[in-house]
């Protein structure tokens, strides 16, 4: 809008027309204040309802990825301080939240919820703050789903013997939920939800890098009035983790991360009598075909791949375009990445954030690097980037080859590796050619195809003219090394209970 | 569409791509999230008052009230020096010649609505009539409305020529095809108008007479301004967008600048290629542009309303 961007005339020449788009150095800055969020200095664990010194007497630090200042610092859980929060979520377990009256469970996380939306401002900030997400995104997606997941669970506490016919639920005790960095608040929600809906206590251990909101919630979770030790929260790093997984008077584990930690969980877990769900990677194919309305599909593939800078396990990260439309679908997309606001994520006008950590910024980059060796090409947003930060400009690879490295592994940044294809068989055999099947996404203006493609296509979630679509109504969950069980909706109780024949 | 070839160049307009009414809503809306502020709302609401058609279609339409307006559009608010003018003033034919003596000078153009307007219920031979009246008179550029009846018969043909004969009669003046969005019931449809008009020799396409409800919408405006893009790319020609009716307020016009930039980039952001068909608007406009110099919102007696 910025007047000396008015004259600019592109040139006539056929293979030169290119739009030009001048997006970032367009609009002033717009920034979210950050007088609303309350950031201690030094967080305790949040054990038996209240916050309590760590018995390993450790600390570390969280920091913003955006500009690598540090925000506070939180407790380290060694196996004794996980033993600690283990006995205490057993005995709330064993002596109230059992036998306590479903519908006044219900009560209580239905008050979970009405104190996050209330806190919706604050808790939007700090997710920003501490993961390098756009608030845009923190604000209109992160927090409204997390609230809008206590919600939907508060709701069937006191409906489960109709939940499963001809069955009855019994709680299982004590679960022990280890959760990423990539939405930090709303994956907390998804796991402790259901738990406590079914009856369970819970020990919950958020990521190394974004621990904040999980400490904001258990301050939430503390004026709900929730019973002591029904929810304990207790950070820490990898150690952390085994000692929560190891610890035997856990009941049930669930996990969300990659897919390496979560084939050790599942060594680890074997002959023990833990219940197990794992969601892990991803490598989605998002399919478009020629008749697909292109436009929104470039749009659905957009959001695909860069939302949260494409650090989604369900990401769709691998796109197929049907030849007779590549050149097309690409030069949409290329104009439209030029369109992508990166920068500050506590700016309204931000599309992309910062990457979570220098250490999943270097694992990005090596797989850029890998992409170009293996001879494809490469093309990023012309944007600048800050210069303190983790930052990785939004990047497509063109000409890859379904034996890329960068078509087969699963990234976990903003880069979107664009193959093409001829026919329906080809495509469902190369989408289905992954060790994952997290999700996947099908672009035709024809219905009946939807319908076959879906049926044929191995992934737990599958879009329809749209991409990352979440509802708590809706399970969630992947096929192969995706991992198994589901979150979300009927089927994320099943996790959380015994089914008995009534 | 999908190819640059010449058999595409010419037969483009039959292989419209679909969309998706959904996803299309959902991209519009999402141009309504950008926070725009302090210097850029400034230049933005400038460039608002500079795309202006300020516009009188009345059956009461007078003399009198033509010169008004032709008035108000070099002067927009003359206690603020150094206001745009806005880029034209859009009147029924009979109302050219007045216009045109009154913005003698001005640097402002004269549209004219032509054909029929609104309904397009009138002969070929009138149209054409009509349009060469309104050229001759002096109209800079011509708003011309398809037929909608036979649009919706199927007839492309039909209008596809019709569309060709009119830009002949035009001669030099710009021709702004009107498609009626209101009227063609979906947005697939409203790409396949789209196509035509721009195949036909549109030099602009514009969403709706004003007399139909709904009229100008962001998402019937982004169906046409892809439409507008991906022309661009088949043919390397530009067109002109024109939303017309419903855009009365500057929050909602600037959401509508900002998704013409992000769709079609800089080279769309002036009134060669974009406008406004508003009679409204402009003071709106002014009212804010009023508060970010003084810090307060005036009364809405401090602007004339014309």
């Amino acid at each position: 809008m910025d007047k000396k961007m008015q004259t600019v005339l592109p040139k006539k020449k056929k293979n030169t027309l290119k739009l030009k788009f001048e997006t970032t150095r367009s609009y002033a800055p717009a920034l979210e204040s950050t007088s609303a969020a309350n950031i201690k200095p030094q967080y305790d664990l949040f054990i038996n309802g209240k916050f309590e010194a760590p018995l390993s007497k450790k600390y570390f630090p969280t920091i913003n990825p955006s500009n690598e200042e540090k925000l506070s610092e939180v407790a380290e859980a060694n196996a004794a301080d996980v033993d600690k929060a283990v006995k205490a979520a057993t005995n709330a377990y064993e002596k109230v939240w059992k036998k306590m009256a479903a519908k006044e469970r219900g009560k209580y996380i239905f008050r979970i919820a009405r104190i996050i939306q209330e806190k919706a401002r604050e808790l939007a900030i700090i997710e920003t703050l501490d993961g390098g997400k756009p608030i845009r995104e923190s604000r209109d997606f992160d927090i409204p789903a997390a609230a809008n997941h206590f919600f939907y669970y508060a709701g069937w506490a006191d409906k489960l013997d109709y939940a499963f016919p001809n069955k009855r639920t019994e709680s299982i005790g004590v679960a022990g939920q280890i959760i990423p960095w990539n939405f930090p608040l709303l994956m907390a929600a998804w796991k402790i939800a259901p738990a406590l809906a079914t009856g369970n206590t819970v020990v919950l251990k958020p990521a190394e890098t974004t621990p904040l909101t999980a400490l904001k919630l258990a301050e939430i979770i503390q004026e709900a009035d929730l019973p002591p030790g029904v929810v304990n929260i207790i950070t820490g790093g990898g150690a952390t983790g085994v000692a929560l997984v190891n610890h035997p008077e856990i009941k049930k584990i669930a996990f969300t991360g990659s897919t390496e930690v979560g084939k050790i969980i599942l060594q680890t877990t074997a002959g023990t009598n833990k219940k197990l769900t794992l969601e892990l990677g991803g490598k989605a194919a998002n399919i478009i075909f020629e008749d697909a309305p292109l436009d929104e599909a470039v749009e659905g593939v957009i959001n695909g791949i860069f939302f949260n800078q494409g650090q989604v396990c369900c990401a769709g990260s691998r796109l197929y375009v049907q030849e007779s439309v590549a050149h097309t679908v690409i030069q949409k997309l290329k104009d439209r990445l030029e369109s992508l606001i990166v920068g500050n994520p506590l700016d309204k006008n931000t599309d992309i954030g910062a990457i979570n950590s220098r250490q999943q910024l270097q694992t990005i980059q090596k797989y850029l690097k890998i992409g170009k060796q293996e001879g494809a090409e490469l093309y990023e947003s012309p944007c600048a980037l800050p210069k303190k930060g983790f930052w990785c400009r939004p990047t497509l690879f063109t000409n890859v080859a379904q034996s890329n490295r960068i078509a087969q592994e699963e990234i976990f940044g903003p880069v979107l590796a664009i193959l093409t294809f001829r026919t329906d068989d080809e495509v469902i055999e190369k989408a289905n050619n992954s060790p994952y099947g997290l999700s996947a996404g099908v672009w035709t203006d024809k219905g009946s195809k939807i319908f076959n493609m879906s049926k044929r296509l191995k992934a737990g979630v599958i879009w329809a003219n749209t991409f990352n679509k979440f509802d708590p109504t809706s399970p969630f969950g992947g096929f192969k090394e995706s991992g198994f069980g589901r979150e979300g909706g009927l089927h994320g109780l099943l996790p959380y209970v015994n089914l008995i024949n009534s | 569409m999908f190819f640059m070839n010449d058999k595409d160049k010419f037969f483009g307009f039959l292989k419209s791509p679909s969309v998706d009414q959904v996803g299309l809503e959902e991209r519009a809306s999402r141009f309504t999230k950008r926070s725009i502020k302090k210097e850029t709302k400034l230049n933005g609401l400038f460039l608002t008052l500079n795309m202006i058609d300020l516009t009188t279609l009345e059956g009461k339409d007078s003399e009198g009230k033509v010169k008004q307006l032709c008035y108000k559009a070099q002067h927009l608010h003359d206690t603020y020096p150094g206001l745009p003018t806005v880029a034209a003033i859009c009147v029924y034919p009979a109302m050219i010649r007045i216009a045109k003596k009154a913005l003698a000078g001005s640097g402002i153009k004269i549209a004219s609505v032509a054909t029929g307007f609104p309904s397009g219920q009138v002969p070929q031979k009138v149209k054409i009539k009509e349009t060469r009246f309104a050229v001759a008179e002096g109209a800079d550029e011509v708003d011309m409305v398809i037929s909608r009846g036979k649009f919706l018969a199927g007839e492309y043909n039909y209008v596809f020529d019709e569309i060709a004969t009119i830009k002949d009669a035009c001669g030099a003046a710009r021709l702004k095809v009107i498609l009626e969005t209101g009227e063609l019931g979906t947005m697939d449809k409203i790409r396949r108008a789209s196509d035509i008009a721009m195949h036909a020799g549109a030099d602009f396409i514009k969403t709706s007479t004003g007399k139909i409800q709904p009229a100008a919408t962001m998402p019937v405006t982004l169906v046409m301004l892809e439409a507008i893009r991906d022309f661009y790319y088949q043919t390397g020609k530009m067109i002109g967008m024109k939303p017309a009716g419903g855009i009365s307020k500057s929050k909602l016009a600037l959401h509508y600048l900002v998704m013409v930039k992000e769709t079609l980039g800089d080279a769309w952001m002036n009134n060669e290629w974009f406008r406004f068909g508003a009679s409204s608007l402009a003071n709106d406009v002014l009212m804010q542009i009023e508060k970010e110099r003084t810090g307060n919102y005036q009364s809405g007696n401090y602007f004339s309303i014309d």
